[in-house]
């Protein structure tokens, strides 16, 4: 394996740059697979039947932290991949390790505004728009549980092998993931729930 | 339903008990023989951990062969039914399920391995790489798209077959109207192999932009990799709508959400959106590789270059842009109105246009051309007037106020066939007799290959042209049975006849195999046809690591300017070679995933939990895992090389 040391540490070996490339095709499907939800949304979203429409049962509160608690680990996770370029590992991993607190926060919180759904009569088989919203929050959260996972994994590698081009490569891959769900979680935040709450 | 009474089988009928016993005694004579001859090792270390492109290749190759006997078999069945006027031979329910997986199995699991295993074998040679980008992804890819085929096969046995048409239309496919877990059997065998196909478009579009040989820039790809780079963009952006159209169609069947219901806001014209939004491109995922099949071939036999190589390009590129604006022209009848029916028939009308440019341009390659009359040329001649005639009808059909007339009859089952039968299908075979000799370095028998290539051609028209004539006196395609005075009864004997010639010419090809595996000569060297691409200057069959020096390359055909020119392809000296291990976990994930879909489709939660715990935990092995590969040393390199005559 050739090591480029002109590069950073995540680009430094040809496997390295096919597997950060791969990970931006593998986005361009994801972004597909989104823009499908979101286009059987806009058809759904009117199609509430005998069930509850969005202003009805949008709440502003855990929105609000959902959305400030996942804007905040796109950032955190960036000063990971700072931290990371700089070689320093400890910032790194307490960045990282913030990151995937703030995501078991989001997570949490979405969970209890599902509950919260589930009470006010939006369960999954009420109507076409309720079965819409929670596949499309839930293939997010599905995302950002995946996410979890795939995180701790790394961060447990980088304990084991330290910084290392294929450690440096798989954080910088995950950093992202991590980015493109924030991304569609804006999307969500304006599309889904603010047009609803209007 | 009683919870046991969902595995049985739905059709008590002799063919399926005679199917049933024929599964059982091949599985037993599979599990004798490699136990008598011992070749459970050798099957394991070099077949199912393997990593290598070529011999993941080679396994698309058997599958796709052995699924075109399958869907040949239900279309046998299907035109025996049809061959006389109310015939008895299956009931409406038989029909429904063989009509619905002669489909699936045609397209997703014959059709898609097919390209699979040319894109695998040949575009790392082209391109002068080692492998593809990750070979690990690439095992698993094929491991998922065979589990899926798996899945979809086992159902005519255990559970009963999906029966909705194998664009499974709701509220058609609906728990409602279809009971039977057949259509549970469709989501999740093309949610699992659609997910390897997507895998292997990732893994293509990186290998073709990131491992090309110095000097080969894009507008220097062969036309096979260009096409494959095109057609694997075109998975990329294809294939997650249909996973989000077949998690949504799981869903209103497991967990009986409203997405395509007709009841509390439900919208069944969705999933036919959906459906085509995905089902459309996935035409010219088929189609584009055997053009490019095609443009290798015609050029290598015509002894000169390929006409026109950037419109050829360039007309690809249109393709797949087209591709994705021409989906409701599956459903003109289905309310729209007229502007967006317009709009959609002129999209339509205008892909025929960089089509049209294709095949002038092989018509001008063959223009003073050398022509050399071989098996993969003869069926690449053939082609181009057979197709020519489904291309016309699909200008026919795409007019959607004429459509109103042809719609949802055979009309529209002959033109469907009259394109993909010579355009993918003889590409494929055109495909299997070109690089034959690379995977197993001897030739098919010419002579046995020319009488198929007859056979085939002769038995598509006549199988398929006498459907355009019953279809415009309105036959309707899957209708099970029709009445003797609708005069419909000779037009489907003459395509009886048909089918039973293309089944002739299917059984020649299997014939030729074992012929020529017995009786033709090794002696054929690594170039046989005179070619001009790189995949041609190394051995034949390859070596694991593919070329002992990375080539060189300065123009569009550099192994025949180095062959006529005096081009240096290799210079420099042998270096070891890193290569990838082997690994059983894409096998094992595979076989998971396989027990996985199983357990959604009857609704097994347990095992369901099970299964999706033990698919993150072949992840979690896999990121664990240090595995760096290995080396193959210059001693090794040099020995191989000796022995191949270099």
């Amino acid at each position: 394996m050739k090591i480029d040391n002109s590069l950073p540490l995540e680009y430094s070996t040809g496997q390295n740059q096919a597997n950060i490339l791969g990970f931006w095709i593998f986005i361009g499907a994801e972004i597909m697979l989104f823009g499908t939800l979101f286009a059987a949304y806009f058809t759904l979203v009117d199609r509430t039947g005998n069930g509850p429409t969005g202003a009805d049962i949008f709440e502003i509160a855990p929105l609000l932290i959902e959305t400030f608690v996942l804007l905040t680990s796109s950032f955190t996770i960036g000063l990971a991949i700072h931290a990371m370029r700089l070689g320093k590992q400890k910032a790194m991993m307490a960045f990282l390790g913030i990151t995937l607190l703030l995501g078991l926060v989001f997570l949490s919180v979405e969970i209890f505004e599902f509950n919260h759904f589930y009470h006010v009569g939006a369960g999954l088989q009420t109507s076409a728009f309720t079965a819409i919203l929670l596949t499309t929050l839930g293939t997010h959260g599905g995302h950002v549980t995946f996410g979890l996972l795939w995180g701790t994994a790394i961060i447990l590698q980088i304990r084991k092998r330290g910084l290392t081009p294929e450690t440096a490569n798989k954080s910088f891959i995950f950093s992202l993931y991590w980015h493109f769900l924030d991304v569609v979680w804006i999307f969500i935040f304006s599309f889904i729930y603010l047009k609803g709450l209007m | 339903m009683d919870y046991f009474d969902r595995f049985a089988v739905p059709h008590p009928s002799p063919a399926i008990y005679a199917s049933m016993v024929a599964i059982g005694l091949t599985v037993i004579a599979i599990f004798a023989g490699l136990t008598y001859f011992k070749k459970w090792g050798y099957l394991w270390r070099e077949w199912l951990t393997t990593v290598d492109h070529k011999r993941i290749g080679i396994m698309y190759l058997i599958s796709a062969l052995l699924m075109l006997f399958r869907g040949g078999a239900d279309a046998i069945m299907m035109r025996a039914q049809l061959a006389a006027p109310e015939n008895t031979l299956l009931d409406a329910q038989h029909y429904n399920e063989i009509f619905t997986t002669h489909g699936i199995v045609m397209i997703i699991f014959m059709a898609m391995p097919f390209i699979m295993a040319f894109m695998n074998f040949v575009v790392p040679l082209q391109i002068g790489a080692r492998d593809v980008a990750f070979p690990r992804l690439n095992a698993l890819s094929f491991w998922l798209f065979f589990m899926g085929a798996m899945l979809l096969n086992i159902s005519f046995v255990v559970g009963g077959s999906p029966d909705a048409g194998w664009t499974s239309y709701f509220p058609l496919a609906s728990n409602e109207f279809s009971e039977s877990v057949g259509t549970n059997y469709y989501m999740f065998a093309l949610q699992i192999s659609g997910l390897g196909t997507l895998m292997t478009g990732i893994n293509m579009i990186t290998t073709i932009l990131k491992m090309r040989a110095p000097g080969m820039t894009l507008m220097k790809m062969p036309m096979f990799t260009w096409s494959s780079l095109v057609a694997n963009i075109i998975i990329v952006f294809a294939f997650p709508v249909l996973t989000v159209a077949l998690l949504m169609g799981t869903m209103d069947r497991l967990f009986a959400t409203n997405f395509f219901t007709t009841a509390n806001g439900g919208m069944d014209m969705l999933w036919a959106n959906f459906f085509w939004v995905w089902g459309h491109p996935e035409v010219y995922i088929l189609i584009l590789p055997a053009f490019g099949i095609y443009s290798e071939i015609i050029s290598t036999f015509s002894r000169r270059n390929l006409y026109g190589y950037k419109s050829m390009v360039g007309s690809m590129v249109i393709i797949s842009l087209l591709s994705f604006l021409v989906w409701t022209h599956h459903f003109f009848t289905m309310g729209q109105g007229a502007l967006t029916n317009s709009i959609f028939s002129i999209t339509t009308m205008a892909i025929a246009v960089p089509t049209g440019v294709k095949i002038f341009n092989w018509l001008f390659t063959l223009w003073k051309g050398k022509i050399v009359i071989t098996t993969p040329m003869l069926y690449s001649l053939l082609f181009i007037p057979i197709f020519t005639i489904g291309g016309v009808t699909g200008v026919m059909l795409g007019m959607s106020a004429a459509d109103y007339q042809y719609h949802n009859t055979m009309f529209l089952v002959a033109h469907f066939h009259m394109v993909i039968i010579p355009g993918v299908v003889f590409g494929m075979l055109a495909g299997l007799h070109y690089y034959w000799p690379k995977m197993f370095g001897f030739k098919l028998n010419d002579k046995i290959g020319k009488v198929e290539a007859w056979v085939i051609s002769m038995s598509t028209l006549l199988a398929f042209m006498p459907m355009f004539f019953s279809g415009l006196d309105g036959q309707a395609r899957r209708m099970y049975t029709y009445s003797e005075s609708t005069g419909f009864g000779i037009y489907n004997m003459i395509s009886m006849v048909g089918a039973v010639g293309l089944a002739i010419g299917f059984c020649l090809i299997v014939y030729n195999v074992y012929y020529s595996t017995r009786y033709a000569s090794r002696d054929v060297g690594s170039d046989p046809w005179n070619a001009r691409t790189l995949e041609w200057a190394t051995h034949s069959p390859v070596p694991e690591y593919n070329f002992a020096m990375t080539p060189q390359v300065n123009s569009l055909e550099p192994f025949w300017d180095a062959k006529k020119r005096g081009h240096e392809l290799f210079t420099g000296y042998y270096e070891k070679i890193h290569m990838p291990n082997n690994s059983g976990v894409p096998f094992i994930l595979g076989c998971i995933f396989f027990a996985w879909g199983f357990s959604f489709i009857f609704g097994m939660w347990i095992p369901a939990i099970v299964t999706t715990i033990g698919i993150f935990a072949c992840m979690a092995y896999r990121s664990f895992e240090n595995d760096h590969g290995r080396y193959i040393s210059v001693n090794e390199i040099q020995k191989t090389e000796t022995s191949r005559g270099a």
